[in-house]
């Protein structure tokens, strides 16, 4: 009974949906207020029907009912019950829907926290969203139906994918796709600005908090998927340019140019039609990503089973709401006017060249994801762009946006003055440039390209830290200085702190990749290999059982200067039903280094307990890369709770209200 | 013209190619085998195991090796388009029995030893062609995958065209649809049959 309901619950949802699509952006046209007045009751109706189809998949899941196809193709009786839950999202039907509950969320909290914006807008961005949803549920009843019965059902279930069956990997899709899907709130806002034709200062604050509460969500999911393919693949890699890596990357980066881009509309009323294409442009490619992802026409290891039927639906989703809302930007987009003027030296010109940085480097990640797409369409053969390409591409074009972070929050607004700008910084610069480019020595040997990634690191987190006092100091009006600091805006800490993050990102990948050690050495029982100046000493492996595996475990002692350390575990686990090998790498963690030990093959494959491959890594500041992403999130969460946007909100109110009247 | 409209250009473009990709499989690498002569082998047959098979048997017929396994999700979808197939006279089509024990992840081959594993072989593979229909006009057992290796297997199923003078002149990945058949496999044959 309960798939039953949730189909029924989805096919009301869409009906909804189309209704919530449709209403509310007519009535905002019409000025029909009831029309209007009906986006947030409906809104909050899609969500619960989605909440029920979700909870029903869910408990079919929980009750082990493999009479549904989708639940015997991805769980198992013998998956332990948080896999279970997990395993919802584990694959292509289940994880659409997961899309769409997060979208109906995003929507839910706009139309909670939306009291002080005119109804008419809350209406039109409602309604946009309504039609996003509508075409996702549309997709999911028509070519991905995750309730479709398997009769008569089967035995045991076929077990979710051993690749995903981690702690990491259970929050990783919800994370990433709150990213993706939080975009549709900044786009939905894009959208209603240009139908309105109010693309104003109002409109980038109101869309502000929602695309860096979006940003973050990004920023957590990316890290953890990276993480956990730094721990779980074996490779001890942190990144690999995957075409669906990649296809989430690119939201990040467009999504990191609206948060600033949205930061200049706000204060000074410029770039205007720029931000309105840019929050068009990072929900295309958070919906262009789903479409490399799960319709075959690129090879990853992330991708779905697919369907070319799949393909074509969300091709034509794609043409259908990326089309429509550039056509409406074309057509809108010439009326608006330019905004505050600024000079060419200004914070104005620095936050646009990060932005068209940002803006390039997005596109050389699309254009080296789709390479080979595009050699293939034309018949010029077969290729793959892999790391070297992104690397050589990439970082050249970091180097000033890294650069532009500790220059622009000095610069003011309109004209600034590179005579004053040096004057201020020269001081930071230089203790830069020493710290930064004498550190590679104490790793034992000097490196450019790591130097000049320190130096860039340490310019940062100079340049932040001297921005916070000069701002203390001129805001301190005769207070005393411990005081003035707590008085900062939370924005401006949230700021920094993310700035910061991108500089201790910065230490991890530089660090790393100059003086990463790795042996791949044969080792039997009693043999030591010496990595990094740790002493890894073998000691044979030996089976265990797991719930739903047999696992060969390996004793690796962990040794520095004769005293042993710890002992590792790694360990290589075959699953019941998939009888697919998994390895499981022990690492230990430390804040300077991580040792890492996988274990690859055993040298003679009938005795397991005899010599094995093993892998031994040495990853100097490697934990430094997410923590850095932590930092930047944190940064944005800080951000989020600025006392402005609260304070906004109860002054807002009536001024839009009369605002809204006016017009009416 | 209105600069505006330069993202909506862009858009189409990109729309233009990943319709294109649509139709095109990634998966479908070009065989540097094409135009060479069919790797030679001798394998035992499946339906009778004490006769063996080698391609040279085949000359001057134009025939087709198809990839297979039990094992082989696949294989399965693409099964019932080789039985209909196999009822146009103009095809000959000989199987290629890949790695059927120890290419089943669920089977540790090790254990069984060769004889052991050969003899599992021959039961599933012609319990499989019993169940599903044997469109074959004999199938060759590749145990341990060495032919698959001369022919650059790497994804079961696939197929090879093999003209007369034992020249391979066209490789298929992945199952053969009616589509690739008709549009495909047929025309070609057709035309080396002249």
């Amino acid at each position: 009974m309960l798939p039953e309901l949730g189909q029924f619950a989805l096919i009301v949802a869409f009906c909804v949906a189309v209704v919530q699509g449709v209403l509310p952006l007519v009535g905002a046209h019409r000025r029909q207020l009831r029309w209007i007045a009906l986006a947030r009751p409906a809104a909050s109706a899609l969500t619960l029907l989605i909440a029920v189809a979700f909870g029903c998949l869910t408990a079919s899941f929980v009750q082990n009912d493999f009479s549904v196809l989708y639940v015997a193709q991805h769980s198992n009786s013998l998956l332990p019950l948080p896999y279970r839950v997990a395993a919802v999202w584990g694959g292509h039907e289940g994880s659409l829907l997961l899309w769409v509950m997060m979208l109906a969320l995003w929507m839910l909290a706009v139309a909670a926290f939306s009291r002080q914006l005119p109804d008419a807008m809350v209406a039109r961005v409602l309604g946009v969203l309504g039609l996003v949803t509508a075409g996702f549920l549309l997709f999911i009843l028509v070519t991905s139906n995750p309730f479709d019965r398997l009769l008569p059902g089967a035995e045991e279930g076929r077990d979710l994918n051993p690749l995903l069956q981690d702690p990491g990997l259970v929050i990783h899709p919800p994370m990433l796709y709150m990213g993706y899907v939080g975009f549709s709130v900044a786009y939905a806002f894009a959208v209603s600005a240009l139908l309105s034709g109010q693309l104003d200062a109002a409109w980038a604050r109101w869309s502000r908090p929602w695309t860096t509460a979006a940003w973050v969500f990004l920023t957590f999911g990316i890290a953890l998927g990276s993480w956990w393919a730094y721990y779980e693949l074996g490779w001890g890699g942190w990144w690999f340019w995957d075409p669906v890596e990649n296809a989430s990357f690119m939201p990040w980066l467009l999504g990191t140019a609206l948060v600033h881009s949205l930061a200049v509309t706000e204060k000074r009323g410029s770039f205007k039609n720029w931000t309105v294409l840019l929050a068009i442009s990072a929900f295309s490619l958070s919906l262009l990503g789903t479409f490399l992802v799960r319709s075959g026409v690129l090879t990853s290891v992330h991708a779905f089973a697919t369907d070319p039927r799949r393909g074509i639906f969300i091709l034509a989703f794609l043409v259908v709401v990326i089309g429509s809302s550039l056509v409406l930007f074309a057509w809108r987009a010439p009326k608006v006017g330019l905004g505050g003027r600024f000079g060419l030296v200004s914070r104005e010109s620095f936050l646009l060249t990060n932005n068209v940085l940002l803006v390039v480097a997005c596109a050389s990640v699309l254009l080296g994801t789709l390479y080979p797409l595009v050699i293939d369409a034309l018949g010029l053969g077969k290729l793959s762009v892999g790391p070297p390409y992104f690397d050589s591409v990439f970082a050249p074009l970091m180097i000033p946006v890294l650069f532009l972070i500790g220059v622009a929050p000095f610069a003011r607004w309109k004209n600034a003055s590179i005579a004053e700008l040096s004057r201020t910084l020269r001081w930071a610069f230089v203790s830069a440039a020493i710290v930064g480019g004498a550190a590679p020595l104490l790793m034992g040997e000097w490196k450019p390209l790591v130097a000049l990634s320190l130096v860039l690191a340490v310019w940062i987190v100079a340049t932040a830290g001297l921005n916070f006092v000069v701002r203390v100091q001129s805001t301190r009006a005769g207070r005393p200085f411990m005081a003035a600091c707590r008085q900062q805006p939370r924005s401006f800490l949230g700021m920094h702190l993310a700035h910061i993050g991108v500089a201790v990102f910065v230490v991890g990948v530089a660090l790393v990749s100059g003086y990463q050690a790795e042996k791949d050495v044969r080792m039997d029982i009693g043999d030591t290999v010496e990595v990094g100046g740790y002493t890894f000493r073998f000691g044979g492996v030996r089976t265990e059982e797991g719930p739903n595996y047999t696992a060969l475990v390996g004793d690796v002692e962990l040794q520095r200067s004769g005293r042993v350390l710890r002992v590792l575990h790694p360990e290589k686990r075959s699953y019941v039903s998939s009888a697919m090998p998994m390895t499981e790498a022990a690492i230990d963690t430390g804040f300077l280094r991580d040792v890492y030990v996988s274990l690859g093959e055993p040298i003679d494959r009938a005795r397991p307990d005899g010599p094995w491959a093993v892998r031994v890594y040495h990853k100097p500041f490697v934990d430094w890369i997410w923590g850095g992403c932590v930092l930047m999130a944190l940064g944005g969460i800080l951000a989020l709770s600025d006392r402005r946007y609260r304070l906004a909100a109860r002054a807002a109110a009536p001024v839009a209200g009369v605002a809204d009247q006016a017009k009416a | 013209m209105n600069r505006f409209l330069w993202p909506l250009v862009g858009f189409v473009a990109l729309v233009i190619l990943l319709a294109v990709g649509l139709g095109l499989n990634p998966r479908d690498v070009p065989s540097p085998l094409v135009g060479k002569p069919a790797p030679v082998f001798t394998l035992a047959r499946v339906d009778a195991p004490e006769k063996s098979f080698s391609p040279q048997e085949m000359r001057g017929k134009v025939w087709l090796l198809n990839v297979w396994a039990s094992w082989c999700v696949s294989c399965r979808q693409e099964h019932p388009v080789l039985v209909e197939m196999a009822k146009n006279p103009a095809i000959t089509l000989i199987g290629l029995n890949y790695k059927e024990v120890s290419g089943d992840g669920a089977i540790d081959a090790d254990k069984l030893g060769e004889e052991g594993e050969r003899r599992l072989a021959l039961q599933r593979a012609n319990a499989w062609l019993r169940e599903h229909g044997n469109p074959y006009a004999l199938s060759a057992l590749d145990l341990n995958g060495r032919v698959g290796i001369d022919y650059g297997v790497y994804g079961v199923p696939e197929t090879y065209v093999i003209d007369k003078s034992g020249l391979i002149r066209m490789k298929h990945t992945g199952p053969i649809t009616p589509d690739v058949f008709s549009g495909k496999i047929l025309p070609l044959i057709a035309e080396l049959n002249k």
